[in-house]
């Protein structure tokens, strides 16, 4: 599905879509480095975790990911992030553009206070699609990847408001992959939930993966045992160091044979 | 300490809370009839005045009209300069400035602006919009001296609105690849409108009510109905004043019902814009 | 399907978006600087207008502040000041001598005592107080207040200091009100909570927790409201009578300093020394309140850092 730009994309030949590699990453908020050396890849078209205790830095870590942090105010990011072979910290690069190809969700729901059909069209509309036709076909296409189009695909001209605490925060995952990302970025997407929308957001991952690599950041071990390909842990010991990855592996082996002591200590509960 | 004691204590104590209740009850009360009491004096003095005719017509014929159209265009051109520079400051305030010395200072003028006597921006107009820059005691200075008096209430009112809009709402744009500046237009500004409708709205119509500023930047006893913002004219407060002073023709029907429609209109205003802010509320915030 | 993708650099439609964003920043910034430069440029035009007279040897600073005859149409013209900054001095003290513990007690009826309904019907009716026009406080003044208080107090006028204070009085409440109200609202609820559980009335936590916490919050509702009352116009013109005597009387008549300019200004000639004599005034006024504002101000700064508003 193109979009009605005058400046078409090009194509870009590579052989992956949607993978990120970081290389000694780490983040400092003014004086104090909050986070440091992190080195991983994420895998594309594959879900990837991100779990530890709070205060560990995987919210953090996650804002670098589409450069939010750089909202934050004196926040420096050091190593290198490359999404697709490019350095996202570049000078050349414009987070701007950087965010219509990764995506995010946040903890709690945050709808505009517009109808259904303004919300997920936002993203559309800000890359300068303006065909009614396009963009009533992108939003359908958004709102079933995002499992909300059975309960509001009659009716999107109700404001977002109306919607029950679940349904918006589905209203954001549609409205999220609009832009038709190959990232998407959550944050304890489920976490403000009831259980039910919970497992509906959990089965919506599991669906998306296939076309969009997805980063989630839970402090429910289940959930990530649940979700996901593979699992990152990270670490804050002590206030005077920075927090930093511990270790990264396939899922199913972290949660049984877990490499590093410390991962094994927070898995089997000795500290939260 | 006794139980006995104990009790005695507990005792003063619940009187005298009552007590003061009462007495800080009372200061309350007693503002709050002063306040009906005011509205209703201006009723039944200025009520038998107000007619269609009084409201319509020339002062020859005992209406007030002029002083109407006055105040009038006097408040529609606070408004042109004021609203503008006032919103975006308020948008500056509140979206774009760092936190540091210099904003500080910037928000401390504002406040003392808010502070300056009305007469003070009189002088300032008289000295600047009517000699200095030459446009005379005309609508025109009279509305670019009420802009002044007016605009720290427009940037105030804009940043507070701008502020209750959920920070959660400027993160969800900026992650969809949105700028700052799209940001605010498309999301935060529409949030914010009612406030800063209302606020505004609240702060033209104190500017409306001010005689002071236009003392000597606007105003001329029985001037005419105005052909262009150069001319000179009357306004609704300095009519009444002129009217309430003047020992040889006391008109007290003409200046009670003038101070009612003055009233009666700011009154009105406030009501209906709190009114239509409080609605509009409910739709940004769940 | 390989479908066109975006490369992070060298899209157009960013190139124009980071243009725009740029000019708008910049307008708006500067926009931001507004409030600097008119307020500078009020001090400014008041100084330099004002600068004649300060200068003359028949005016100059110390003899203006410090004379007590103001004859202006003399021919030498004395421009001594004094009785009119004694008369807003004694319009004032009135006005806050009713209004501070009147206004204070209001507040804390309506942010410890009052229930939601009398809270909310309260504060609007104090809003449109503050709302009401000048010119039609003077109104009052002149056919109600001011016969009112001639007649309690068995006075020869009724245009004085004491009627102009009391219907200054109603202007300055609003603010102190609903600034002192604001400050004692901004008490974090846990300090009221704490009280009540050790035993103690609502009374005795309202006086013994929360004034004192708020207090420099109603400090500067008082320095506002004292503010607003030495810098009002229409009222005094209309109702303090008017002439110029040195005197501390408050049953007499009272000439405040604003008074004066609003009605000597109409007549004087443009660039004269009377003239330049009232900018004098105005520019005494614009410092007077300019640091009770400052003070109110710094304040209240403090106060918002404290609660971490």
């Amino acid at each position: 599905m193109a979009f009605a730009r005058k400046e078409e994309g090009h194509v870009v030949n590579t052989l992956q879509q949607g993978c990120f590699e970081l290389k000694d990453v780490s983040v400092a908020y003014g004086k104090e480095t909050a986070v440091s050396g992190v080195a991983m890849s994420i895998e594309p078209h594959s879900v990837t975790a991100l779990i530890g205790p709070s205060g560990c830095g995987k919210s953090t870590l996650l804002r670098c990911l589409n450069r939010m942090n750089d909202e934050l105010g004196d926040v420096r990011v050091g190593g290198t992030i490359l999404l697709d072979g490019e350095d996202i910290y570049s000078g050349d690069v414009d987070p701007v553009e950087l965010r219509s190809r990764v995506g995010q969700v946040f903890q709690r729901p945050n709808p505009f206070p517009m109808s259904i059909y303004d919300n997920v069209a936002y993203g559309p509309r800000t890359l300068g699609m303006r065909d009614r036709g396009e963009l009533d076909a992108l939003i359908e296409d958004s709102l079933r990847r995002a499992a909300l189009w059975d309960e509001v695909g009659g009716n999107l001209k109700k404001h977002a408001f109306e919607l029950s605490g679940g349904q918006q925060q589905r209203l954001c995952i549609a409205r999220a992959l609009a832009t038709k990302p190959e990232v998407l970025l959550m944050d304890e997407p489920a976490s403000a939930l009831d259980p039910i929308s919970t497992q509906l957001i959990e089965d919506t991952i599991a669906e998306l993966k296939s076309e969009v690599t997805i980063v989630i950041v839970t402090h429910n071990m289940q959930q990530a045992a649940r979700i996901s390909d593979r699992t990152a842990f990270m670490l804050r010991e002590s206030m005077d160091r920075p927090a930093g990855l511990v270790e990264i592996g396939d899922t199913r082996q972290m949660f049984t044979k877990p490499v590093d002591k410390r991962t094994e200590a927070y898995i089997t509960g000795r500290f939260g | 300490m006794t139980r006995a004691r104990a009790r005695a204590r507990t005792r003063t104590a619940r009187v005298v809370e009552t007590a003061m209740r009462i007495v800080t009850g009372g200061a309350a009360a007693l503002i709050v009839l002063s306040a009906f009491g005011l509205l209703a004096y201006l009723l039944v003095r200025g009520l038998p005045s107000i007619s269609w005719l009084f409201l319509t017509a020339m002062p020859k014929v005992g209406g007030i009209f002029p002083a109407i159209a006055g105040t009038f265009w006097l408040t529609l051109g606070t408004a042109v300069f004021s609203l503008p520079i006032g919103i975006a400051a308020g948008i500056y305030l509140s979206e774009y400035a760092p936190r540091g010395t210099r904003t500080r200072l910037i928000r401390l003028s504002i406040a003392n602006m808010a502070g300056v006597p009305s007469i003070v921006y009189g002088l300032f107009g008289l000295a600047v919009f009517v000699m200095l820059f030459g446009f005379k005691v005309s609508i025109l200075s009279g509305a670019l001296t009420l802009a002044c008096l007016t605009l720290p209430v427009i940037i105030t009112t804009t940043e507070e609105a701008l502020r209750q809009v959920p920070q959660d709402l400027r993160q969800a744009s900026l992650a969809l690849g949105a700028t700052r500046w799209r940001t605010i237009y498309k999301v935060v500004l529409p949030a914010a409108a009612p406030g800063i409708v209302t606020g505004s709205i609240l702060g033209l119509s104190r500017a409306s009510g001010e005689t002071a500023p236009v003392l000597f930047t606007a105003v001329f006893f029985s001037a005419p109905l105005p052909t262009s913002p150069m001319d000179k004219v009357m306004a609704l407060p300095y009519h009444i004043y002129i009217m309430a002073t003047q020992p040889n023709h006391p008109q007290p029907g003409i200046v009670w019902g003038s101070a009612l429609v003055l009233v009666a209109g700011v009154t009105i205003i406030n009501i209906v814009a709190a009114t239509w802010r409080s609605r509009a509320r409910r739709k940004v915030t769940w | 399907m390989v479908e066109p993708r975006r490369k992070l650099t060298g899209s157009g439609r960013t190139g124009r978006a980071r243009a725009i964003e740029t000019v708008v920043r910049s307008i708006i910034a500067s926009s931001g600087w507004v409030a600097i430069v008119i307020l500078t440029a009020i001090a400014i035009f008041l100084g330099t207008n004002a600068w004649p007279a300060l200068v003359s040897p028949v005016a100059g600073l110390w003899k203006m502040l410090s004379g007590t005859s103001w004859y202006s149409t003399a021919a030498t013209p004395e421009f001594g000041f004094l009785p009119y900054i004694v008369s807003t001095l004694r319009v004032t003290g009135v006005a806050l001598a009713i209004a501070v513990p009147i206004g204070i007690a209001a507040a804390v009826f309506i942010s410890e005592f009052a229930g939601r309904r009398i809270k909310d019907v309260t504060k609007s009716i104090i809003e449109f107080m503050a709302a009401v026009p000048s010119v039609v406080y003077g109104l009052m003044g002149v056919y109600v207040v001011g016969p009112a208080v001639k007649d309690l107090f068995h006075l020869t006028s009724a245009l004085t200091a004491l009627s102009a204070g009391v219907v200054l009085a109603f202007m300055a409440l609003p603010t102190i009100v609903s600034i002192s109200e604001d400050a004692m609202h901004a008490v974090p609820n846990d300090l009221r909570m704490g009280s009540l559980a050790l035993g103690n009335t609502r009374w005795q936590t309202a006086y013994k927790v929360i004034v004192p916490a708020a207090g420099s919050g109603i400090f500067a509702s008082v320095m506002l409201g004292m503010g607003r009352a030495i810098g009002e116009t229409m009222v005094v013109l209309m109702v303090a009578g008017g002439t110029m005597d040195l005197t501390w009387s408050l049953t007499a008549s009272a000439r405040p300093l604003t008074a004066v300019i609003a009605s000597e200004m109409g007549e004087v000639v443009q660039g004269g020394l009377h003239y330049s004599a009232l900018f004098v005034i105005g520019l005494t006024l614009f410092v007077i309140t300019f640091v009770a504002n400052l003070a109110a101000d710094l304040v209240l700064e403090r106060q918002r850092k404290r609660w971490r508003r």
